[in-house]
């Protein structure tokens, strides 16, 4: 297939040999053998899941090699050494807009934070931020979160933060998906700007606009994972005959694809006399807070046509829309449905209108008959009908293999299908579809405008569509241009291009958006920095630090953005905090081991003085409540088994006398053994309260002085009240303090994971012990603060004093929080994804600290594998130090037993993170 | 109305079949409701269970001697024979719960009626062992030495026996109570998590709006998932007490199942309701995770599951009122342990069925606001 014959001669920049990846049961790349030239600009071409992404990630180090061989800048990519050599040559942006950035930090804060993993010094720092944000036209905007940018903005600061180290190779993901032309153009000037100046940079691009693949030096064209072709442009195009990139991608996919393929034909709409209206808006606006996400929009479609809205992410199109479906309450503005106004609570307009959102919102549990069954039902299909009807769209569509499939098991372009099928399932007069084709491959996209202008024009369904790409709106019967929430203007695509005189629809959108005042973010023209100023200074060899060992600096720049992540995020900080607190509060007052007020009745069958000072005994204790004389056995039953009764007593008919006849006589006492603990401490009781009674009678009816043969004097040391708070508050702070802090821990690696900003440790130089410590450590110094403050609560609002050494106390509570948040970092160091860090770590702190770490048995008492879990938790071993400092007044000397668990398990803890964790993605 | 129903069932077999295509969520409901259970039963020792004692003996005679040789397992550890300087650093270390120091001519003195004390100190920071235990030391020593008088000497009192008998659980075995309590607390905190994380994840997935663009009620869809994901508890909380409880623990169980699991649909109903509520006040994962520790560690340590409500400062008391799952604790506790029927639990029933209607309509209204938010 490489026969084609390589460009300039120039040396690979990267080579693929033989390369396979395969995910579960995906083959994403599939013995790619390939040679990308050094110092020019190189494109992948494909549509989405062909391996585009993998190929890129492999280049980069992202992802491992599975089989085969990559090699980047001169190095095999499988070999740790030659990664951590070349991984401050190469610069990765990966796909999806700002997805390695970190939303809630500054524009500044975030190449800050890149900067420092690349080891410059501030001043360098600085210089270099204040140069790339200038040439980029972020310099006015230094200040603004990530997560407010427009989507060119968000790509434009990828790239700043790609370049912020001087790369020899850029490797770009998809740039521009999802970006308006404007700032697509902007982009791709910037890239050039950049390019003249550093003449030896080499650039790896991914792209699914064929457009933009035309100015490319070198492109490949891929599909299911293997190579079609590579080569110049033109070759390509002279290669298959066509006149467009599109075109000649067609022509190099396999027969079988491109089986049953023809261009798009549109028959012209039907104009009807009537001209009914289907959508009519009027001055729709919508506003979040400030924000202003739609304004004053107004256009009106009529029934059967094709209506187009074209704009990029961000720019109202998904609000407009949910506003039609009476998704979203319109804030200003009124909309009509069928000459109807929309109203969210009217269903029966919902059963005339379908929805496709954005990503197919499928579901995924469900198979692909599940799917349209359950769509149908709740349109109240009738019964009768489903089976017909599910039949007739699966082979409308093409679903009929795929019945029992689930939705994630198909190609994309089948689930889009499907997509499509179920908002048609209950045949709507309406289809609201919002951008239903990103990501699709043009074959599947031409084949599901087919379908779309079948539904349009045969069955007079009229379409409401938003896309990004050009050539689909150029199918539309008429298309509405919009950019930050306004309709620029409403028209069919030849009266636009002809009303700016434009060739293409594209320069004619980029023309509405100049005149709309889009300039965007232009450079900002600094009259003591020149163009040539992008030009890296002579680099001094040292602002390329290599990885040697652990860098302090790597590690401090993690921390510095955790913990500006946990400032923006004041909620998280907060609960944890307060909500600390409060459940301190609840349980140092509310877990009471104290067993008093027992309610007890008595059955007295004697009612002599005797039985009645017997009975005095117990109705006098604090321990004891008395109730209402039981009247027999069957009442005694009912109030035991209701649980209002939790002792009873049974005094035989002639007690009294019998007793002082000397006669043996019983006693009938029944406990409730319900609940084990408290039934126990009421046997004691009543046994306690028996024999003093028969003390107290023999001194007085016999004459003798009871003096028992000996009697055991009972100290209760370090809580001589033996209350439960003294002990409780102690024992609550050990587990507070491993389950909050091991929580928020354990969320904020797997979030990245989530996230996508996982990659930054994949891509540059900072190891995975700087990337766990420092995040670790914003952590732990919370877990502190929150220590320092649930101690403040337990000797002010508790009342109990700290006797011991405060030190040992506040030393042990810092090793238990590495501990603690340690362990948090090892649950989510193997976990994929947030709700699994949660359960396991919520079963491996819950469980241990309440059950197996000595708070409500000692350690030594448990038996099987709780006696083991109890001995090497972290929570016991701090259980004891903190009782020891609270209630014993001990000091270092005498808890130095219990630190040296302390000292192994956190350095194990972490080490087992630190293994757990990959460098690299799998 | 009919219609309605149709899609609160459709809806809720949809749950169904999320919740079986999700493995990591069956394999926790599973290991809930097995391990834990069991483990609970078969860790949860007896008050006195292996309690650590050590012994002073100073007097060195048979009866000290005797003395020591009745602490024994499983009550007891052997009891560690230390001298009397290494009492005080023993129990500062928690080495021992218990030291008994038994002072010189303890027997003689014994014999000679003049009353001599031996002293027991307790760590009464460990409070379950400290107050059964210490009863219990008494109970024995005493009896060790008036056994060691026979023939001595004559002591006579009263003859008044008492005859203690524990009800509805003889042995007062904490195993019982470990494993059934267990459920329950499975039982609120996995339904809150189920539909709480069904939730977000749908939320996640954009299935939500979805579901908002058909002919379909909000309320519709919070049911379909209250009686879906209540159902699987509920399936599985049968389940574990009829083959882990019941089958693998060979606890007694003396009520009505049925009636048990009557309660349980109440309770889930209020829980659910909870988790659904949970879940439209957190914005994220992380957020729903904290406020799931936030409300399910007083649900468990005060509803009177782990420790006797009585004994808990009354504005806890008060306060634990609203919460169901004092009154699912309580009705569980009467009908599982004491056999008690319908009439004597009624009440609970009630406050279950006012809670979980008070927790579902702030949800449903929480919930209505949430998808206007949303979309």
């Amino acid at each position: 297939m490489n026969s084609l014959p390589e460009p300039a001669l120039r040396p690979a920049v990267v080579r693929f040999q033989q390369v396979s990846q395969r995910y579960g049961k995906t083959l994403a790349l599939d013995g790619v053998s390939l040679e990308l030239p050094a110092g020019c600009m190189v494109g992948l071409i494909g549509p989405d899941g062909v391996g585009k992404s993998s190929l890129l990630a492999l280049a980069a180090g992202a992802r491992a090699v599975q089989a085969g061989k990559v090699h980047t800048l001169g190095g095999d990519m499988a070999e740790r050494r030659h990664r951590e050599r070349v991984c401050p040559d190469v610069a990765y942006m990966p796909q999806g807009l700002g997805k390695n950035l970190y939303p809630t930090l500054s524009v500044e804060e975030n190449l800050q934070f890149f900067a420092r993993l690349f080891g410059h010094a501030a001043g360098e720092r600085r210089r270099r931020i204040d140069e790339l944000t200038r040439s980029t036209g972020l310099y006015p905007f230094l200040d603004r979160p990530v997560g407010k940018l427009s989507g060119g903005m968000k790509q434009k600061l990828g790239l700043c933060c790609a370049l912020i180290h001087d790369p020899e190779l850029l490797i770009l993901d998809e740039p521009t998906t999802g970006v308006d032309p404007l700032a697509r153009s902007q982009f791709w000037a910037l890239i050039g700007r950049i390019r003249a100046q550093h003449p030896g940079m080499s650039v790896i691009a991914a792209t699914a606009y064929m457009d933009e693949a035309q100015r490319f030096d070198w492109l490949v064209a891929l599909d299911a994972g293997r190579v079609l072709a590579s080569g110049t442009p033109a070759q390509l195009l002279a290669q298959t005959g066509s006149h467009d990139l599109e075109a000649a991608f067609i022509a190099l996919l396999p027969e079988a694809k491109r089986q049953g393929h023809q261009a798009v034909v549109i028959p012209p709409l039907v104009e009807t006399a009537g001209e009914e209206v289907a959508i009519e808006a009027r001055e729709l606006t919508m506003r979040f807070g400030d924000f202003v996400a739609v304004d004053h929009a107004s256009f009106r479609i009529r029934r059967g046509e094709i209506f187009g809205f074209l704009g990029s992410n961000g720019c109202g199109k998904t609000t407009t829309m949910k506003m039609l479906t009476g998704l979203l309450p319109a804030s200003e503005g009124q909309a009509w449905l069928f000459g109807q106004t929309v109203d969210p609570k009217d269903l029966a307009t919902r059963r005339r209108v379908g929805y496709m959102s954005q990503g197919f919102s499928l579901y995924s549990e469900l198979s692909v008959a599940q799917n349209l069954v359950l769509h149908a039902r709740l349109f109240q299909v009738p019964e009768a009908e489903i089976p017909t009807r599910v039949q007739a769209m699966s082979r409308r569509f093409g679903l009929e293999q795929f019945l029992g499939a689930l939705p994630n098991a198909l190609p994309l372009g089948m689930r889009q299908r499907l997509s499509l099928a179920v908002a048609m399932v209950h045949e709507p007069e309406l289809l609201i579809l919002d951008e239903p084709t990103s990501g699709v491959d043009p074959v599947a996209r031409d084949n599901f405008w087919r379908l779309l202008i079948e539904l349009s024009r045969r069955d007079r369904v009229t379409i409401f569509i938003s896309t990004h790409f050009m050539n689909e709106a150029e199918r539309c019967d008429r298309i509405s241009l919009m950019h930050a929430g306004r309709v620029l203007v409403s028209d069919r695509p030849q009266a636009l291009r002809e009303a700016r005189g434009a060739e293409t629809l594209e320069q004619a959108f980029i023309a509405y958006l100049e005149e709309a005042g889009a300039r965007g973010e232009q450079p900002v023209p600094e009259p003591a920095v020149s163009e040539a100023s992008l030009a890296p200074p002579p680099p001094p060899p040292s602002t390329k630090t290599r990885r040697r060992g652990f860098s302090l600096a790597r590690a401090w720049s993690y921390s510095l953005r955790e913990q500006l992540e946990l400032q923006r995020d004041p909620v998280r900080a907060t609960l944890a905090l307060i909500g600390s607190l409060l459940l301190m509060f609840i349980m140092g007052y509310g877990i009471s081991l104290d067993v008093e007020d027992l309610s007890f009745a008595v059955l007295d069958r004697d009612q002599t003085t005797l039985s009645h000072n017997y009975v005095l005994g117990l109705s006098g204790s604090r321990y004891f409540v008395e109730k209402p004389a039981i009247r027999d056995y069957a009442d005694l039953d009912r109030r035991m088994r209701s649980g209002e009764l939790s002792l009873a007593l049974e005094i035989p008919a002639g007690f009294a006398r019998d007793a002082s006849r000397g006669r043996a006589v019983e006693i009938g006492a029944w406990i409730d053994g319900a609940m084990p603990t408290r039934g126990e401490t009421a046997a004691g009781y009543v046994q306690g309260m028996h024999q003093a009674w028969l003390a107290e009678q023999s001194r007085l009816q016999l004459g003798q002085t009871a003096v028992g043969a000996a009697d055991v004097e009972t100290r209760f040391r370090y809580n001589p009240d033996v209350k439960s708070l003294p002990a409780m508050v102690p024992a609550v702070i050990p587990m507070l303090l491993m389950m909050i802090p091991a929580m928020l821990a354990a969320l904020s690696v797997v979030r990245e994971k989530e996230l996508g900003s996982i990659l930054n440790l994949y891509v540059t130089p900072v190891r995975r012990s700087e990337f766990l410590f420092g995040k670790q450590l914003p952590y732990v110094l919370l877990a502190l603060f929150n220590f320092l403050l649930m101690v403040l609560l337990a000797v002010t609002a508790f009342g109990v004093p700290i006797k011991g050494s405060f030190l040992t106390l506040l030393a042990a509570a810092v090793l238990y929080v590495i501990c603690a948040t340690g362990a948090g970092l090892l649950a989510s160091s193997f976990t994929r994804s947030q709700v699994a860090a949660v359960f396991l770590t919520m079963i491996g702190t819950m469980i241990p600290t309440i059950q197996y770490s000595g708070l409500l048995d000692p350690v030594s008492s448990l038996e099987g594998a709780g006696a083991v879990i109890g001995q090497v938790y972290p929570a016991s071993h701090f259980l004891t130090i903190s009782r020891g400092v609270f209630n014993k007044a001990l000091g270092f000397a005498d808890l130095r037993g219990s630190f040296w668990p302390l000292l192994v398990s956190a350095p194990t803890i972490l080490l087992l993170a630190l293994l757990l964790l990959k460098k690299q993605e799998r | 109305m009919r219609s309605q129903l149709a899609n609160i069932y459709r809806l809720g077999v949809k749950e169904l079949w999320g919740l079986w295509r999700d493995p990591i969520m069956l394999v926790l409901v599973v290991f809930m409701f097995v391990f834990t259970v069991y483990s609970a039963a078969k860790a949860m020792p007896e008050t006195l269970n292996k309690a650590p004692i050590a012994i002073v003996d100073e007097d060195a005679s048979p009866l000290s001697s005797r003395l020591v040789s009745s602490f024994y397992p499983p009550q007891f550890l052997r009891p560690a024979m230390i001298p009397l300087a290494a009492v005080d650093s023993g129990m500062d270390a928690g080495d021992y719960t218990f030291a008994l120091v038994i002072p010189p001519d303890f027997q003689r003195d014994v014999l000679a009626g003049r009353a001599p004390s031996l002293q027991l100190n307790v760590d009464a920071t460990r409070m379950g062992q400290a107050f059964t235990g210490s009863g219990y030391i008494q109970q024995i020593l005493l009896g060790e030495i008036n056994e060691f008088l026979q023939g001595h000497r004559q002591s006579s009192v009263l003859p008044v026996e008492l005859a203690l008998r524990a009800r509805f659980n003889p042995t007062l075995n904490k195993g019982w109570f470990g494993a059934l309590m267990e459920i329950v607390n499975h039982v609120t905190m996995l339904s809150i998590l189920l539909t709480g994380a069904a939730l977000i994840r749908e939320r996640e997935h954009g299935t939500v709006e979805h579901l908002l663009v058909m002919p379909v009620m909000p309320a519709e869809i919070m049911l379909s998932k209250v009686w879906s994901m209540g159902l699987v508890v509920l399936l599985a909380a049968a389940l574990s007490l009829r083959f882990v409880v019941q089958g693998l623990l060979g606890v007694v169980i003396e009520g009505s199942v049925g009636l048990f699991l009557a309660g349980a649909a109440l309770h889930l109903f209020a829980t659910t309701s909870m988790g659904i509520f949970m879940a439209t006040l957190a914005r994220s994962m992380p957020q729903f995770a904290l406020l799931l520790i936030l409300v399910l560690m007083p649900l468990e340590m005060l509803s009177g599951g782990s420790t006797p409500r009585e004994s808990m400062p009354l504005f806890v008391q008060y306060l634990m009122l609203l919460a169901p799952t004092t009154h699912f604790i309580s009705a569980s506790q009467a009908i599982l342990f004491r056999a008690a029927g319908f009439e004597v639990v009624w009440p609970s029933f009630l406050a279950l069925l006012l809670i979980g209607s008070v927790f579902f309509a702030i949800s449903l209204a929480r919930f209505r606001k949430m998808l206007s938010q949303l979309a």
